[in-house]
């Protein structure tokens, strides 16, 4: 095997700093591990004093590179993993669910491969029940403050006091309209179900997720959004039996439809909600004023992550303000984080799709931990879309 | 005598080994699971706990209305693939030039290289309001609904598996003794009663094949049903995908599975039987 003329000459700039931050992001081959170890442990130092390095801990463990995260559509600036990718060399793939449901099963059946997630706030009791999530390494997660955070949304990540899961932002679960199709001004859930089966009739969405779905049918009657009583359930099913045969669909992926102009109305979170209205300026998001959902979506590592140092990584790296904000102006949902929201711009943050009114946010009500595993809700689900 | 039998047996044991192995890894071993997971019951947080109950199979009439939506799916999918894929495949097989047979094979086949998923979601932008919808909207026709119909739906199950249906038809043609079409000819027969009595029953292995093929890959069909049809229609594979998604009832889920199973099974031996009936003695092997 022939030489390259390289071998031999003194190292050139470019290959110095890209060895350099090879070995920030910790990863070192074995080849190189020989002929490198003095430039590295000088470097780690020299690193570590001068605060390049985020977190120790990166130093210490090779964060391979690839990773995968499980969240919900729509959900990040793409631009994030990217850069994330720039950074540290890990590739994140990402893996889209439209309910919580659907993550639980995953992670039950175990090997999911992700190496973090997006649960809900109610979730969080059930899969630290299960054993499914692992108590967060907070010596790893430097750029998470607590102090910063507003408890009213993020006491649902911590239980007995150990944190599980760090808040990602906080949002509403309303309805989108398309105010040039649908003219007549709406506010209630009541309207929302009435015109899905007259002037809205086959244009018409709702989530393929039972908390949302028989939740906001729920308020149709002005009962809970949490309910698990079989009569009041009952009339629920029997106000989503009679909407089924007008919907357009059932589906957690409203966007496409709603951006086409197939669906002229459909439940909405906040963000998709921000992103729709900045987007398509005629689409108005709407909180029904007999309450609804009120959520905090979370970022938690799962017992069986495949690459745990590499999920801190980026856990770390999206707890950074500056990464967050991007991801707030992208996403659209508003932030839980004070050093965040110190960084929006004013119009973000008068926006009342993403900070509604007080007398708006007064009756939602964040999901109840019973809902995610009650086999009545489920079945109800499973009925509604069956018919 | 003895050793030299007992040898033959072992060689003939020994080269079915990986094929038997085979099939036990991954046919016996995954229906085992399935049939112990469907005398079980829900764990409360969901999944699966042990238990040996019948009460799964007996609320099999919950899921009714998904059956019954199959059993139309399927045999009314797989018919309009046949009325789309017969004259492709005689055409093929019968008419077109030597040279441009391979060609055209292969135009049918090449789309089967991409993902299901992937054509189907093509399907989606087509039919969606940007799509065909925003073209019609130039010549008047206003707010035109395409996606999310059942024609949606079956538009997608002929696209997916026309090449399913062509290929096994198009063999059947292709191995077709031309003289007999001469012979029917000589004897008077008119191009119809030809095509009748000699092209369309010497083919009808071939349509059999083609048919059940493609009936019991709709029996699982989910994808297409979802995507085109906006989740509204419910079939088995969506009450599957649901129960071990959503409600996370996987006993309830590997009682449906087995039924599946079993209902496959019986779609094959009654389309052998009328298979090797139409065909007069000549036995069909689908599987």
């Amino acid at each position: 095997m022939s030489k390259s003329y390289r071998d031999g000459l003194p190292i050139s700039p470019e290959k110095f700093v890209d060895q350099l931050m090879r070995l920030k992001r910790g990863s070192i081959s074995r080849r190189d591990f020989l002929g490198l170890t003095g430039l590295g442990v000088a470097t780690a130092v020299m690193a570590r004093e001068l605060g390049i390095m985020p977190t120790p801990a990166f130093a210490a463990e090779s964060l391979g590179d690839r990773m995968s995260i499980a969240t919900w559509p729509n959900y990040h600036d793409p631009a994030t993993f990217e850069n994330f990718k720039a950074e540290t060399g890990v590739a994140v793939e990402v893996n889209v669910f439209g309910s919580n449901e659907e993550m639980l099963a995953k992670l039950q059946a175990g090997g999911s491969g992700w190496s973090l997630f997006v649960p809900t706030n109610y979730t969080i009791s059930t899969y630290k029940k299960l054993g499914i999530i692992e108590p967060l390494d907070m010596a790893k997660l430097g750029n998470f403050d607590g102090t910063k955070e507003d408890a009213r949304f993020t006491a649902e990540g911590t239980i007995d006091g150990t944190i599980y899961a760090v808040p990602k932002n906080w949002g509403t679960t309303g309805f989108a309209v398309n105010t040039k199709k649908l003219t007549k001004p709406m506010s209630s859930w009541k309207e929302f179900w009435d015109t899905a089966m007259t002037e809205a009739d086959g244009r018409t969405m709702v989530h393929d997720y039972q908390l949302t779905t028989i939740g906001n049918a729920l308020k149709y009657y002005g009962y809970s959004f949490n309910s698990l009583k079989q009569d009041e359930l009952a009339k629920a099913e029997e106000l989503l039996l009679k909407v089924k045969p007008h919907l357009f669909a059932v589906s957690s992926d409203y966007q496409p439809g709603m951006r086409a102009g197939d669906a002229w109305m459909t439940m909405c979170w906040t963000n998709d909600g921000a992103q729709l209205h900045r987007d398509i300026p005629e689409i108005a998001y709407v909180l029904g004023k007999e309450g609804g959902e009120i959520w905090t979506d979370f970022y938690a590592i799962p017992k069986d992550a495949p690459n745990k140092p590499a999920g801190y990584a980026l856990l770390n790296y999206l707890m950074n303000p500056k990464v967050a904000v991007k991801e707030h102006l992208a996403n659209g949902a508003p932030s839980t984080d004070a050093r965040v929201n110190a960084l929006l711009p004013k119009e973000v943050l008068d926006n009342p799709i993403l900070y509604p009114a007080a007398d708006l946010l007064k009756p939602l009500e964040f999901g109840a931990a019973a809902t995610l595993t009650d086999p009545g809700r489920a079945e109800l689900m499973a009925r509604f879309k069956a018919a | 005598m003895r050793g030299s039998l007992f040898r033959k047996n072992f060689l003939t044991a020994l080269l079915l080994a990986p094929a038997t192995l085979w099939l036990v890894v991954f046919l016996v071993l995954p229906f085992v699971a399935i049939a112990i997971f469907s005398v079980g019951e829900r764990a409360p947080e969901g999944g699966y706990q042990a238990a040996l109950t019948l009460a799964q199979y007996a609320n099999l009439p919950a899921r009714a209305t998904a059956f019954w939506n199959t059993m139309v799916l399927a045999p009314v999918g797989a018919l309009a693939c046949l009325i789309v894929a017969y004259p492709v495949a005689y055409y093929l097989a019968l008419r077109a030039p030597q040279r441009w047979r391979l060609i055209l094979l292969a135009l049918i086949v090449i789309p089967f290289w991409t993902s299901l998923l992937m054509r189907t979601y093509a399907w989606m932008y087509i039919l969606g309001g940007r799509g065909i919808p925003a073209l019609l909207a130039y010549v008047g026709i206003e707010d035109l609904r395409l996606i999310n119909t059942p024609g949606a739906v079956l538009l997608g199950i002929v696209y997916g598996y026309l090449p399913l249906m062509i290929l096994p038809i198009y063999v059947s043609l292709e191995r077709l003794d031309r003289r007999l079409l001469e012979a029917s000819a000589d004897l008077g027969a008119t191009p119809l009663s030809t095509f009748l009595g000699v092209t369309l029953r010497l083919s009808l292995p071939g349509v059999m094949t083609g048919f059940s093929l493609v009936m019991i890959l709709l029996l699982g069909e989910y994808l297409i049903p979802t995507l085109l049809g906006g989740g509204k229609v419910f079939f088995i594979g969506n009450a599957l995908v649901d129960l071990f998604l959503q409600s996370r009832n996987w006993p309830f889920g590997s009682a449906i599975a087995i039924t599946l199973v079993a209902v496959s099974v019986v779609v094959l031996i009654v389309a052998n039987r009328i298979s090797t009936r139409l065909s007069g003695a000549r036995r069909v092997d689908l599987i």
